[in-house]
């Protein structure tokens, strides 16, 4: 790596924890009702949407109440998007005159942003108008962010609450989080994006007329079309809520998405800010803040070091190109490396630090193209979703799918001492470790199974775009991005089909609710616990050993699970690239 | 089961007027106020009408001027209602294709110049639409452009450094140079307009 790259991402990660931290204590006092300034600036937009949505919202809720409450607004919102999608023809704000979406593509997109996943079978400005990114895809951004944050927060009650018999009330949860959180950091994120460049308006395209004709492919071109619309107020969204669906289809790789250098380090910042601030949040809200620096300090051990590895796999000359008389050292003057697929602005440092964050991050969004990533340089996002989304993870997400590691973690430590285990004064007994299992089982399932059929049937390898072990790599991935909510793709396989379009969406489901579900019946039974308090035998669960611990989990789970289906794809395709003549 | 459905219906109207409809006209507002030049799209305007987007590339094949990095968009390179890359992996045989077309069509250019040939000029950018190159490749292009505009290759090579945008800060990003402002700069250069150019000399 060279000096400049150990920089740029030195600087991430540290304007990044600086980032995390304020704005963590400040979402605990939001959340606990402590926000006194922000309360009175935004308090009556706050109580007047909890007003208007009925007379009883702001009362506690049991788990399976609260879980119905998640279901119901979450299968409204699909419901929305996919009849948004079909009769987008007939509605308004349409310049561009696209024609309805098609039903399986519409299906697939509307689970995908309801799930938080936003996995696009669709490309961006060529098929969706602008009032559907606008009503279906922007609003489904807020609603799905803000979703996990409250189950996240009904999780953080179960531990908080002892002898309890309810676990908070969504709507309020959900209008918190958008009232305080995602709205503000949206809209000032937004402006600021424009200024690079992102563009922000109703116009359908600019038309700019070419100083040298160019060859089309019907005879030459005189004039290069554009196309506009309201991108910033999505973007921002997109990558403050782990959502990652772009405007465009290249998504944040199209320079009206992502302009410059400084507007990639912003969105690169908002991808992680939430998922990382909420540990802190965490921590202030079960009364121990080094609980939440342990989170953090788990997470960050295993993001630090594969970011690092992306870049170096990146860095590295394509040898079937070596011979064909092209540059490929990085200098003062070019990145070089491997650049196929990838934006001069960014060079390798700033696409391969992305690739990392984005699918730490359950968000999806990329600059350059996961598919022409070196076999190594392409394991290391494909991996990272393996590994559950949570390494920072999605928003709210991200958070209780590490808390179950945590209890997993905490499950296997008792085992070998032979103790109860206990995880912040509550004991984890059979009925957490089974849902925790379910948490961890469920969506690898649906990876693995998923790709297993698609690898044995011509629907599944006929859209392929790669072919040998490359081309396996590409559904592989498919499947785990749309299994554990993440939505970036090997973007040469076609997705719109049948068959993708429905087993894609089938995962995003399970991936999504069947996470939710078992994680709020965990809440539901952690709250009526009593608290026991820390003996000498109890493990502490803020040191270091936690953290070795907790990591030691996460890997060992992701690399046991992942390993043989890793192996015939990236594994493969690095060694016998290494043997091709 | 049915009473969280009428909540959950409210919510979401509220939701989609207050996030779908309100909040991207109110930045699209603030946006065409603050920065109207940025919103729409940073065009270029010449005699009242746009000749380009400072971020969007284009498509350049004439070996008087600079090229930009190939695309991948269809039906055509450079197509910018629909951004598309190649998505071909490391050790498909239609990237090593690719990239041999792409070597020979820069060598027949230039027979001359045996330089190896900067990896950027030769890959697709992952929009399709990425406006820069290297500046490797843009001086790897020096010779060719001077000589076929009957200009002194130290001049171009000014014209190409200037042309250079460094890293944001020093840090961030990489250096490159916008090959289609940087196109406008060489126009300039070799066909100055008659009345511009006698103040010039001066």
């Amino acid at each position: 790596m060279t000096g400049n790259a150990l920089a740029q991402c030195a600087v991430y990660l540290v304007a990044l924890t600086l980032l995390a931290v304020p704005l963590g204590s400040f979402l605990a006092r939001v959340f606990s009702g402590e926000a006194t300034l922000s309360q009175r600036v935004l308090g009556p937009l706050e109580r007047s949407l909890l007003r208007l949505t009925g007379p009883r919202s702001e009362e506690e809720m049991t788990w399976p109440a609260y879980a119905l409450a998640v279901l119901w607004f979450n299968l409204l919102g699909a419901l929305a998007v996919y009849a948004l999608q079909r009769l987008q023809a007939v509605l308004p704000l349409n310049p561009a005159s696209l024609p309805a979406v098609s039903p399986e593509v519409s299906f697939n997109t509307a689970v995908s942003f309801a799930t938080n996943t936003n996995w696009q079978a669709y490309g961006g400005e060529a098929t969706m108008s602008h009032l559907t990114q606008m009503l279906a895809l922007t609003v489904q951004n807020f609603a799905s962010a803000a979703s996990g944050i409250a189950v996240l927060l009904a999780l953080v009650r179960g531990f908080s609450r002892a002898q309890a018999k309810t676990i908070g009330n969504f709507w309020a949860d959900l209008v918190r989080s958008l009232v305080y959180v995602l709205l503000p950091l949206s809209l000032v994120l937004a402006l600021a994006l424009v200024s690079q460049g992102v563009v922000q308006t109703f116009e359908g395209h600019a038309t700019v007329a070419l100083a040298d004709s160019q060859q089309g492919a019907a005879g030459a071109l005189t004039t290069q079309e554009i196309a506009l619309g309201p991108v910033a107020s999505q973007v921002a969204i997109k990558e403050l809520g782990t959502n990652g669906g772009g405007y465009f289809n290249a998504n944040s790789a199209h320079p009206l998405e992502n302009p410059t250098p400084l507007s990639n380090l912003l969105e690169l910042l908002a991808i992680l800010l939430l998922p990382a601030a909420l540990c802190f949040t965490f921590g202030a809200l079960v009364q121990d803040k080094r609980q939440g620096v342990a989170l953090f300090a788990a997470m960050m051990v295993i993001f630090a070091p594969l970011a690092f590895g992306c870049v170096a796999a990146e860095q590295r000359a394509n040898p079937l190109l070596a011979r064909l008389g092209v540059d490929q050292e990085v200098s003062a003057e070019q990145a070089g490396g491997n650049a196929e697929g990838k934006e001069v602005r960014f060079g390798i440092t700033g696409s391969a630090l992305w690739a990392t964050a984005t699918t730490a991050a359950s968000n999806g969004s990329v600059n350059a193209m996961h598919d022409s990533f070196t076999p190594l340089g392409g394991l290391i996002p494909l991996w990272l979703i393996q590994l559950g989304e949570v390494v920072f993870g999605g928003v709210g997400s991200g958070l209780y799918g590490m808390l179950v590691y945590a209890l997993i973690a905490v499950f296997i430590a008792g085992l070998m001492v032979g103790r109860t285990p206990e995880y912040l004064g509550k004991k984890i007994e059979a009925f957490e470790v089974k849902m925790s299992a379910l948490v961890l089982l469920l969506p690898p399932l649906a990876t693995l199974l998923g790709a297993a059929l698609a690898s044995v049937t011509s629907a599944g390898t006929s859209p392929l775009g790669n072919p040998g072990a490359h081309g396996f790599s590409e559904l592989l991935y498919a499947f785990s991005s749309g299994a554990h909510n993440n939505g970036s793709a090997f973007g040469g396989l076609t997705a719109s089909g049948t068959f993708y379009t429905f087993a894609i969406g089938v995962c995003m489901l399970i991936g999504r609710y069947w996470v939710i579900i078992p994680v709020l019946a965990m809440a539901g039974s952690l709250e009526q616990k009593k608290r026991v308090p820390a003996s000498a035998g109890t493990l502490p669960t803020h040191g270091p050993l936690f953290v070795t611990l907790l990591t030691g989990t996460v890997l060992l789970v992701g690399a046991l699970t992942f390993i043989p289906a890793l192996a015939l794809g990236p594994v493969v395709e690095e060694l016998s690239r290494a043997a091709l003549p | 089961m049915f009473t969280q459905l009428r909540p959950a219906a409210v919510m979401l109207a509220l939701m989609t007027l207050l996030t779908g409809a309100l909040y991207p006209l109110l930045v699209t507002g603030a946006s065409l106020l603050l920065f109207p030049h940025q919103a729409r799209g940073s065009l270029v305007v010449e005699e009242g009408r746009a000749v380009a987007s400072e971020l969007i590339g284009q498509c350049f094949s004439d070996p008087r001027v600079f090229w930009g990095r190939p695309s991948a968009t269809t039906p055509n390179g450079c197509n910018a209602a629909s951004s598309n890359a190649s998505n071909l992996g490391p050790t498909n045989p239609a990237l090593v294709d690719a990239v041999k077309a792409r070597v020979r069509a820069l060598r027949e250019a230039d027979p001359g110049n045996a330089a190896p040939i900067p990896i950027d000029l030769v890959t697709t950018s992952a929009s399709g639409l990425d406006p820069h190159v290297s500046p490797a490749a843009a001086l790897f292009q020096v010779p060719r452009v001077a000589r076929l505009n009957l200009l002194e290759e130290a001049r171009v090579r000014a014209l190409v450094l200037a042309a250079v945008e460094p890293r944001t800060f020093g840090l961030l990003g990489e250096p490159r140079v916008n090959v289609v402002l940087l196109n406008r700069a060489l126009q300039r250069l070799a066909h100055p307009p008659a009345h511009a150019g006698t103040n010039m000399r001066q």
